[in-house]
């Protein structure tokens, strides 16, 4: 299983025809303390670089987008009611959304672990 | 994800403790044209609520400082002068006591929010940052006849806030604990020159020291020696002052906005009122003056989102979730980390601010329900 990253910090883990999609560690170390997550509705039809989530810090809003097309399978609740998982566990526990992946071309745009480390050195 | 911001800016200002925010790892981002630390290692969520804990110390010696001697000599002159700025009573500020004040333009708008101390023979004032070359324009320009106008350029300004700076401030200076709320008074501090002033724009008990720069690394490095104390950045400030329901220059209020609007009428004193001893004689006062008769058109309130979602600055604000037109906007918003959860304050048609209720703010193309009520979200400690 591999994991790949946008230039924005979001990172992408895909198994199968199923794509998992959070931020990266060095973009909540550059948030700060996450105080509110806004997910997508399930079955929303997400395309390529559209904002599908929002990400509260203290200080301030980001949008978190979409790195490939796809339908919105399954969303994680637990950032609803524990926003600072995405402090302590940004790339794994807190999870973002999951897609159905519509065309997987579009992964190979993407960097992958190295390229990401380069990206944000 | 993250917003780049590759503008070009102008060359920032440092204040004298530049060097100990850059060594102590403060994030440092402009401000008020200032390279100022907006948070520390510690993060804004556990600064903000150290200083609700124990004690933080913040550099706001970006502030304005500024003397106002009466050429005369009689500190009523100064005093009298000053009023014709401000619609506080000055003349009656006890000696060593510190009053919050607005400089209002004739429209009866705010030009810069203030506190004003009484030092026995000169008055000492402490502007926003952003607004300090303006107000000594206005000062000299206004006050040139009757006084002698000092900007303190070489003096830094430290805030120790919290339930525990009492204890600390002590350490280096006896006195400190004998100051109540709003005094406001010369004291040495760790043998240094310092005006030390029981008061601060958390919510919380605490001081202001305004200490020679020369000196101000040695005082700010004794006080964050001390186990209670850790250095506190601009964004804790931020949301420490929006939790107290305290206005912040250039967002909740401005030019725009009167203090009877900003729900700051509280700081006008009966003497300047229709029916006080001096009525009036400030810029703006008929307008001023009119609205505490009769009211304002509209209120400052402090605004409770019903849901987790933090309402910011610019959100639209309407009386109902499928309102078409939007009836006012929230000023300061953010996530509250004593309160818990998201609050904000605003401006409301008057009518609706004493109804009270819900109103709908849009963020995100939703309408999110806000409750109405007091602007103050935290209950302050000041030690009257």
């Amino acid at each position: 299983m591999t994991t790949l990253f946008t230039p924005d910090h979001e990172w992408i883990r895909v198994e199968g025809d199923i794509a998992t999609i959070g931020v990266t560690d060095y973009a909540q170390s550059q948030l700060g303390d996450v105080v509110f997550v806004e997910l997508p509705k399930i079955g929303r039809q997400l395309k390529k670089a559209e904002a599908a989530a929002v990400v509260e810090s203290v200080k301030a809003a980001s949008d978190v987008y979409a790195p490939i097309t796809g339908e919105v399978l399954e969303v994680n609740e637990t950032l609803q009611t524990d926003p600072a998982q995405v402090n302590t566990d940004a790339g794994g526990a807190a999870w973002f959304f999951k897609l159905k992946i519509a065309d997987k071309a579009e992964l190979e745009g993407l960097m992958d672990e190295a390229a990401y480390a380069a990206h944000t050195a | 994800m993250l917003a780049r911001d590759d503008q070009p800016t102008p060359p920032l200002k440092r204040t004298p403790l530049h060097a100990l925010h850059v060594a102590r790892g403060g994030k440092m981002v402009p401000f008020a044209g200032y390279d100022m630390p907006v948070q520390f290692a510690t993060g804004v969520l556990k600064e903000h609520l150290h200083t609700r804990a124990a004690a933080g110390l913040f550099d706001v010696s970006h502030m304005g400082q500024i003397v106002l001697r009466p050429k005369s000599g009689t500190l009523a002159d100064a005093a009298g002068a000053l009023e014709r700025l401000v619609p506080q009573d000055i003349l009656a500020l006890a000696p060593h006591r510190q009053r919050y004040a607005q400089f209002t333009n004739d429209q009866g708008g705010i030009l810069d929010d203030l506190m004003v101390s009484n030092f026995a023979d000169h008055l000492f004032l402490v502007v926003n940052a952003a607004c300090k070359a303006e107000d000594e324009a206005h000062l000299r320009a206004a006050l040139s006849d009757t006084c002698e106008i000092e900007v303190l350029a070489d003096r830094a300004l430290l805030a120790l806030q919290g339930p525990q700076a009492e204890a600390v401030l002590s350490r280096f200076c006896a006195e400190a604990a004998s100051l109540r709320f709003m005094d406001s008074k010369p004291l040495p501090v760790m043998g240094l020159d310092c005006f030390v002033s029981r008061s601060g724009y958390t919510g919380e008990d605490g001081f202001e020291i305004s200490v020679p720069a020369s000196a101000a690394e040695q005082l700010a490095t004794a006080l964050l020696d001390q186990a209670e104390v850790l250095p506190i950045g601009l964004g804790a400030r931020d949301s420490l002052r929006l939790e107290a329901g305290l206005c912040l220059y250039g967002h909740d209020i401005d030019t725009s906005t009167t203090p009877v609007e900003a729900s700051l009428a509280w700081s006008i004193q009966k003497s300047r009122r229709h029916g006080g001893a001096r009525p009036g004689g400030f810029a703006g006062a008929e307008v001023i003056l009119d609205q505490l008769d009769h009211g304002a058109p509209r209120s400052r309130v402090g605004l409770k989102p019903e849901g987790r979602a933090p309402v910011r600055e610019g959100a639209q604000l309407y009386a109902e979730a499928d309102a078409a037109d939007p009836i006012g906007q929230v000023s300061s918003g953010g996530f509250g980390p004593s309160v818990g959860g998201p609050v904000a304050m605003g401006y409301l048609p008057a009518a609706i601010a004493a109804r009270g209720g819900v109103v709908f703010a849009e963020v995100r193309g939703q309408r999110l329900p806000m409750k109405i009520g007091s602007p103050t979200f935290v209950s302050p400690s000041y030690q009257r």
